[in-house]
């Protein structure tokens, strides 16, 4: 470096420093682990909750005992949006959580979901009819859109006639990168997915009746990490507010 | 028994995927790499950069685009349908496809450096002997590029072992056709079956060692990997 360039380097870091020091003042940024299924409608909900609380949601998207993992071995995360209740009830009992904090953000609805127009006529049958090579599902060891898939399998008598014909997803992202990618002529996804503003977006679908499977109860959280975070407290309590809720709604979850 | 047979399956598997894929890159790899050594053309340079390009590439990338071209819109998969062989995702044929794609630098490299240590004065020799290129090749290459080859194999098998990403993406994770070792392991720790992941991922890391052992012990004065 020339002596001409140095005095160059203090005033960069200046600038630097002033930038961090007035974001810092502005608003407060809250880490977010979210659950795959849930990754269109929290991108709705970030930049509303932005512009209404000044606060800055970073999310990170995948499977919920991936996460587990994760938090339990000193991931940064504050607010948890899982998948299931179940995880975020081995937290709390844990003590990875803030008392109190446990709620559900969100009831999901399965789908059988074909790229193809048509393919799938809103009812079982083309799932029973059983012509097709490769019926994609989430791991359902690691998913409970996976696993709420075996349950209707179940129910419907199919689990050994397609038993060599599923392949699976690491997560419901995966179980739906298959079928869009036409690799699998359907699967089962989260509806969140492939749902927007009360219909399905493309493709054909069959919305599986709620009673044939357990509800997909999802439970939100604000882990340890966030306990002084006024902006994991925010989050959490605009999940529950009337903007969200509908966000929530229009792309197929109950609540 | 601290292993499912669910766990041994994933392990036979792995080695058939391993060495089948070891013995295709053997066969292919060898011609690329004689001529890698010994070419003078213009192509040398980009054939040499494709063939290294696994090295550098995350397999999300490998995978992604194995997914679309494999799948029924791409033209690899276009054409396996064509052929009436529907498409190569979610099998065992397509995972021995990825795998010789991802490991592909593993073996070529070794057998690269092996050719061009020999050198081309042997190669001259040999042909005013008038031997025949497969003379050369059996008489005078193999023998003196075996170190080489010793080493392209053990690479090859041991990568192949060791692939996650690109089978993740294209496997489907189907017991006994795509699930191989990595997969599984992935799947225990999911579920939080740590005990079990545990088992697993330590068999790996003492064949990994195991292998490398064998590998660095064998050649006690080269630094190189030919």
């Amino acid at each position: 470096m020339t002596a001409r360039a140095r005095p160059f380097v203090p005033s960069v870091l200046a600038i630097f420093i002033g930038c961090s020091a007035f974001t810092s003042a502005q608003a407060d940024e809250v880490q977010v682990a979210v659950a795959a299924n849930f990754t269109a409608p929290i991108q709705a909900i970030a930049s509303d909750f932005e512009k209404d609380t000044g606060h800055k949601l970073i999310a990170a998207y995948g499977a919920t005992g991936q996460f587990y993992t994760q938090i339990k071995n000193g991931a940064p995360f504050e607010v948890f949006l899982a998948a299931d209740d179940s995880t975020p009830e081995k937290l709390e009992k844990e003590g990875d959580i803030v008392p109190g904090s446990r709620f559900t953000y969100a009831v999901g609805t399965l789908a059988l979901w074909s790229a193809k127009d048509g393919y799938i006529d809103g009812t079982d049958k083309t799932l029973i009819g059983n012509q097709y090579k490769h019926l994609s599902i989430a791991n359902p060891k690691a998913a409970p859109y996976g696993l709420a898939a075996t349950q209707v399998l179940a129910k419907l008598d199919l689990i050994d006639k397609v038993k060599n014909k599923i392949v699976e997803g690491q997560n419901i992202t995966q179980a739906y990168q298959f079928v869009s990618t036409g690799n699998a002529e359907l699967g089962f996804v989260a509806l969140s997915q492939i749902y927007k503003d009360g219909k399905v977006s493309s493709g054909s679908a069959w919305i599986v009746p709620e009673a044939m499977h357990d509800p997909i109860r999802q439970d939100a959280v604000i882990l340890k990490k966030g306990e002084n975070n006024p902006a994991a407290k925010a989050l959490a309590e605009y999940l529950k507010g009337p903007k969200a809720t509908a966000i929530i709604k229009s792309y197929g979850y109950h609540l | 028994m601290p292993l499912t047979s669910a766990d041994f399956s994933a392990i036979w598997l792995t080695l058939q995927l391993a060495s089948l894929t070891t013995v295709i890159l053997l066969i292919v790899g060898t011609p690329i790499a004689l001529w890698l050594a010994h070419t003078r053309s213009r192509l040398r340079g980009p054939i040499g950069a494709i063939v290294a390009l696994p090295l550098v590439l995350p397999p999300t990338v490998i995978g992604f685009y194995l997914l679309l071209t494999m799948g029924p819109h791409g033209y690899v998969g276009q054409f396996t349908q064509f052929l009436g062989l529907g498409t190569l995702t979610f099998s065992f044929a397509g995972l021995v496809i990825g795998s010789v794609i991802y490991s592909m630098p593993f073996v070529v490299q070794p057998l690269q450096n092996a050719f061009t240590a020999i050198g081309p004065r042997l190669l001259e020799v040999a042909a005013t002997l008038r031997a025949n290129p497969w003379d050369t090749f059996f008489s005078v290459i193999l023998p003196l590029a075996r170190p080489g080859f010793i080493t392209a194999a053990i690479l090859g098998f041991a990568h192949t072992v060791g692939e996650f990403g690109v089978v993740l993406m294209i496997g489907g994770n189907i017991p006994e056709k795509t699930r191989v070792v990595s997969v599984q392991i992935y799947d225990h720790v999911e579920a939080l079956e740590y005990a079990q992941a545990h088992w697993l991922a330590g068999a790996m890391v003492v064949f990994s060692f195991l292998v490398l052992l064998a590998l660095y012990s064998s050649r006690k004065s080269q630094t190189s990997w030919s």
